[in-house]
């Protein structure tokens, strides 16, 4: 990918403000506390946080990128692959069990979904979709309580949530994050690859752009369809795996997608490295902000600090950082 | 043959201006606002015109915003909570500070500020297009709501962060807002300015106004190309629409709940009113009624509907069944009609048209 | 199996409607023979794309029905099957307006095209060649995105990209909308070398009434949704009616109102 010279400016202005900021307001305040350890260990924090967003960012990227779909419902998949792989452990399966048995519910899901939605409205506008797939949000968020119930869920995945120290021991990690870094990192290198360099990537591409044209050259919508959504399924599941053992397997986890929403303009819908980059920088800035700029503003700022951080990257790239370039002809 | 333009001759242009040229339209017309002005009123329960037509009426008003901005104007928008909280939150203030003012230029200042508001956070949509736009709205709805809640001044540092309307009256001592204030004087008063704005409303759209922005929606390029400003005109659907928001949020927080906290219009708000203008049609001003009322009317059916079966289900799963039967009919009408129930109404007028010959 | 006599493809008398409204074709018949070009000529919103669509069956997308008549393409019906299924089979639409995927590159535009071939990676070099073989003007833009191209060379990506199918039947849709006349020309005359060479069928809709009588063997003429005039391509060319209306052409220089309706009441209403 070639990147870009304003990009790079972006991000470096990124980093001057969110250390030049906090660094000043350390010196001149009584209120802020800040030492370099610290400043790093918040940002470290942040940055693994943020990888949690993009995992689920990268499940939006992955329908939009291939069908062109705004897909509202990534958080409500992301809790209905959490609750029945929970739900299908209690039952008493394994867990290596559990999670191919829900690979599979994920798979139904997504035949479900082009069967019942999608094949139904071929070619309609955007919006319209995207209303759609508010409606599966909806339908999934009440249909996986009703078979689950609603209660909070313990997931254990057999990972220390115990503090790692590095560097010494003045900077605390905590591990379970790195191994959700890693496990992100993992996974995008593949999707890369799946998009860009083989058959279906590039037919998946294809349907993005345009859905007629695709039917014409032969490219048959409904597989498409399934697999990408099995796929963003997938991706789901392991971003359900990672939040619900964080912060137990509820309701809360599908508003999640709320706080994904800023890395993906950020990122850029179609950019697959995009969703992890935007997911690092709201993550740092989030974290950063919440500690350093919050006592001079006002608690509660994280509601909206990504997004109007986000606001602030769109100003420059109006189609994220990564994202592709709005080809317009009159 | 039932429903027909033919046989009607218009001599003037005044004639051929008109909003509702056709006979058949004059009269049903005025035979919706009998039923709304004189019927309703005189048998409507307290139930009915408490819960379901003040909500309904509010949240159309709301939905006519919104239609604007991104029926007409083509600017998805998940801000309109942010926005109704704008004008709640400003007729507050200005009832307190200034109380002898009537209550109608309160609800009027209390939409010109939030189409002050409507205007600062519509400058993106310059740059900005499509869903990076509807996600950067967003940000005006969380950054808005956490102000309302974070700082005291908007509720007059109320420790509940709670609102109250005061009392005001419409002319002597008909009260239309507080606890004296009588539930057919509130519905009455709001039918009036939702007409009137509805009829406003009507008429920009098929005004030069409502054609720049149809023609921005449409493909925005091009209209920038013919001459048509991108920045006044984008601009001035965020104005007019966050007016139109705005003064729904202030009848909503002084007629309809009395009392309000800034979370009344959090993004489940803005989501709601966005699906009204899906359903009931986008670029419509008939759309967004008929979308209010099927989406206030819809989970009140669902709540009553497993006692009038006689069924009996905790009370938490009908919740999660609600979600679930909501979602499956939000689908089901995109799936039936992508266009909305005012593109259904038209079909039907065009089959009553040739009636009794299929095409 | 398909022979010399029985046509590659037989429409008979369809009507389409669209949102169950709006009748579009009213009782369209035509055929098409193995290894001909056929042109279906007429102005705007004479049915001549909805010809197309059902053919391959894109009409769905757009809320069109077939609801009289039935198509016949190797004496199979195609109602039944997926456009996917027909491309398969042999038959492919180059839409209206080109419709390349703007993001992708030319290359990958083309490769795209061979979703549904099999043979693997040699079987899709090897079309790949062939079309830049035919449009070298794609090869030196291979690695362009798409939307970044002339119209031109996007109307050649979408013709080479239906190509890389191995299609038996091309139905092309507008191929000179927006082209300059000298690129219309370039690219008839590589839709005759295909023809010639491949053994590609094609049925093409198009405005442009002098080219595509050139071209072809055989004209169907639509209007209002219904098969006016057919015959031979080079009779049509020398026909009174079709020199006056579509080539602009008239022996007796202006011609009265009067005699317009003479000409419409000739007109057939089923072929």
């Amino acid at each position: 990918m070639r990147i870009e010279r304003d990009i790079i400016y972006i991000i470096l202005g990124f980093i001057v403000l969110m250390v030049v900021v906090p660094w000043t307001a350390g010196q001149l305040s009584d209120q802020v506390f800040f030492n370099w350890p610290f400043f790093f260990e918040v940002a470290i924090g942040g940055l693994l946080s943020g990888v949690m967003y993009s995992l689920i960012a990268l499940g939006f990227v992955l329908i939009f990128k291939a069908s062109g779909v705004f897909n509202f419902s990534q958080g409500a998949i992301v809790l209905f692959a959490a609750l029945t792989l929970v739900g299908l452990h209690g039952l008493g399966l394994p867990m290596w069990l559990a999670i191919v048995a829900t690979m599979g519910v994920m798979f139904l899901l997504a035949v479900a979904i082009e069967r019942l939605v999608l094949s139904k409205l071929v070619n309609q506008e955007p919006i319209i979709l995207f209303m759609a797939t508010i409606g599966i949000a909806y339908f999934l968020d009440g249909f996986g309580q009703t078979l689950w119930g609603s209660e909070v869920k313990v997931l254990n995945l057999g990972i220390s949530e115990a503090p790692g120290f590095y560097f010494d021991g003045q900077i605390l990690i905590n591990d379970f994050d790195l191994f959700a870094a890693g496990i992100a990192a993992v996974m995008v290198v593949v999707l890369g690859i799946f998009f860009q360099y083989t058959r279906i990537g590039r037919a998946l591409r294809a349907v993005a752009d345009d859905h007629q044209a695709a039917l014409s050259v032969g490219i048959p919508l409904k597989h498409i369809w399934i697999i990408v959504w099995t796929v963003a399924g997938l991706v789901g599941l392991v971003a359900g795996i990672m939040w619900g053992s964080k912060m137990g397997v509820q309701f809360a986890l599908s508003l999640i997608a709320l706080k994904a929403l800023p890395v993906l303009i950020l990122g850029g819908f179609t950019s697959v490295p995009g969703a992890i980059i935007g997911g690092l920088i709201i993550g740092a800035g989030e974290k950063l902000a919440e500690v350093f700029l919050a006592p001079m503003i006002g608690g509660g700022i994280e509601e909206w600090f990504a997004y109007m951080l986000a606001l602030a990257f769109l100003a420059f790239r109006p189609q994220g950082l990564f994202g592709e370039k709005i080809i317009e002809r009159v | 043959m039932i429903y027909r333009e033919a046989g009607v001759y218009k001599s003037t242009y005044r004639a051929d201006h008109a909003i509702f040229t056709i006979p058949q339209d004059r009269w049903s017309m005025i035979g919706i606002f009998a039923i709304a002005f004189l019927l309703i009123p005189a048998v409507g329960s307290e139930y009915w015109l408490g819960a379901i037509m003040l909500p309904f009426l509010i949240l159309a008003l709301a939905a006519l915003g919104l239609n604007i901005l991104t029926g007409y104007c083509g600017q998805l928008s998940l801000g309109t909570g942010g926005f109704m909280a704008t004008g709640a939150f400003s007729a507050y203030k200005l009832a307190t500070a200034f109380p002898d003012v009537h209550i109608l230029f309160v609800i009027l200042g209390a939409g010109l500020i939030a189409a002050a508001v409507g205007i600062l956070f519509g400058i993106p949509s310059l740059r900005i297009k499509g869903f990076y736009l509807a996600v950067a709205t967003l940000a005006s709805q969380f950054f808005l709501i956490w102000m309302f809640i974070t700082f005291g001044w908007f509720t007059n540092y109320s420790a509940s962060g709670v609102i109250s309307a005061p009392p005001m009256t419409i002319i002597g001592d008909i009260f239309v807002t507080g606890p004296q204030a009588t539930l057919v004087a509130k519905y009455l008063f709001t039918l009036s300015i939702v007409v009137v704005m509805a009829l406003v409303a009507k008429n920009l759209v098929r005004s030069n106004i409502g054609r720049e922005w149809m023609a921005v929606r449409d493909m925005d390029i091009a209209a920038e190309i013919i001459g048509i400003p991108m920045l006044s005109t984008k601009l001035k659907a965020f104005a007019v629409s966050s007016f139109f928001c705005g003064v729904a949020g202030a009848l909503w927080a002084f007629l309809y709940t009395g009392s309000v906290s800034p979370l009344a219009f959090g993004v489940d708000r803005s989501f709601q009113v966005l699906f009204m203008i899906i359903i009931g049609g986008l670029g419509s001003v008939m759309g967004a009624f008929l979308g209010a009322a099927f989406i206030v009317l819809l989970p009140i059916l669902l709540n009553n509907l497993p006692t009038m079966l006689g069924l009996n289900i905790k009370t938490d799963m009908i919740s999660h069944m609600e979600y679930m039967i909501f979602g499956a009919l939000i689908v089901f009408f995109l799936i039936v009609e992508p266009h909305g129930l005012a593109r259904l109404w038209s079909l039907l007028k065009e089959k009553l048209r040739l009636w009794p010959f299929p095409h | 199996m398909s022979n010399q006599d029985t046509p590659l493809l037989q429409i008979n008398n369809i009507e389409v409607i669209y949102d169950h409204v709006i009748l579009v074709l009213k009782g369209v018949s035509l055929t098409v023979p193995k290894g001909s070009i056929i042109a279906l000529l007429g102005a705007n919103g004479a049915g001549k794309s909805t010809t197309l669509k059902s053919i391959s069956g894109l009409l769905g997308a757009e809320r069109g029905v077939v609801t009289k008549g039935n198509i016949l393409y190797k004496d199979q019906p195609v109602e039944s099957q997926s456009p996917a299924d027909l491309v398969d089979h042999g038959v492919i639409q180059v839409m209206e307006g080109r419709h390349c995927f703007e993001h992708l590159t030319i290359e990958e535009n083309l490769l795209t095209g061979a979703y549904t071939l099999s043979g693997g990676r040699k079987a899709v070099a090897k079309n790949l060649e062939m079309v830049y073989q035919y449009f070298p003007r794609l090869a030196e833009r291979r690695k362009s995105q798409a939307g970044y191209t002339s119209g031109g060379e996007q109307q050649m990506c979408a013709v080479g990209r239906a190509l890389m199918s191995n299609p038996e039947m091309i139905l092309l849709d507008e191929p000179s909308m927006g082209l300059a006349p000298q690129l219309v020309e370039d690219i008839f005359e590589i839709i005759k070398q295909l023809n010639e060479q491949e053994g590609v069928t094609f049925l093409l809709a198009e405005q442009n009434t002098n080219i595509a009588l050139r071209y072809s063997d055989f004209g169907y003429i639509m209007e209002n949704g219904r098969i006016v005039m057919e015959g031979l391509a080079s009779e049509l060319a020398e026909n009174e009616d079709v020199k006056e209306f579509y080539l602009g052409i008239s022996k007796e220089g202006k011609k009265n109102f009067r005699d317009v309706k003479n000409y419409r009441r000739r007109k057939r209403w089923l072929t």
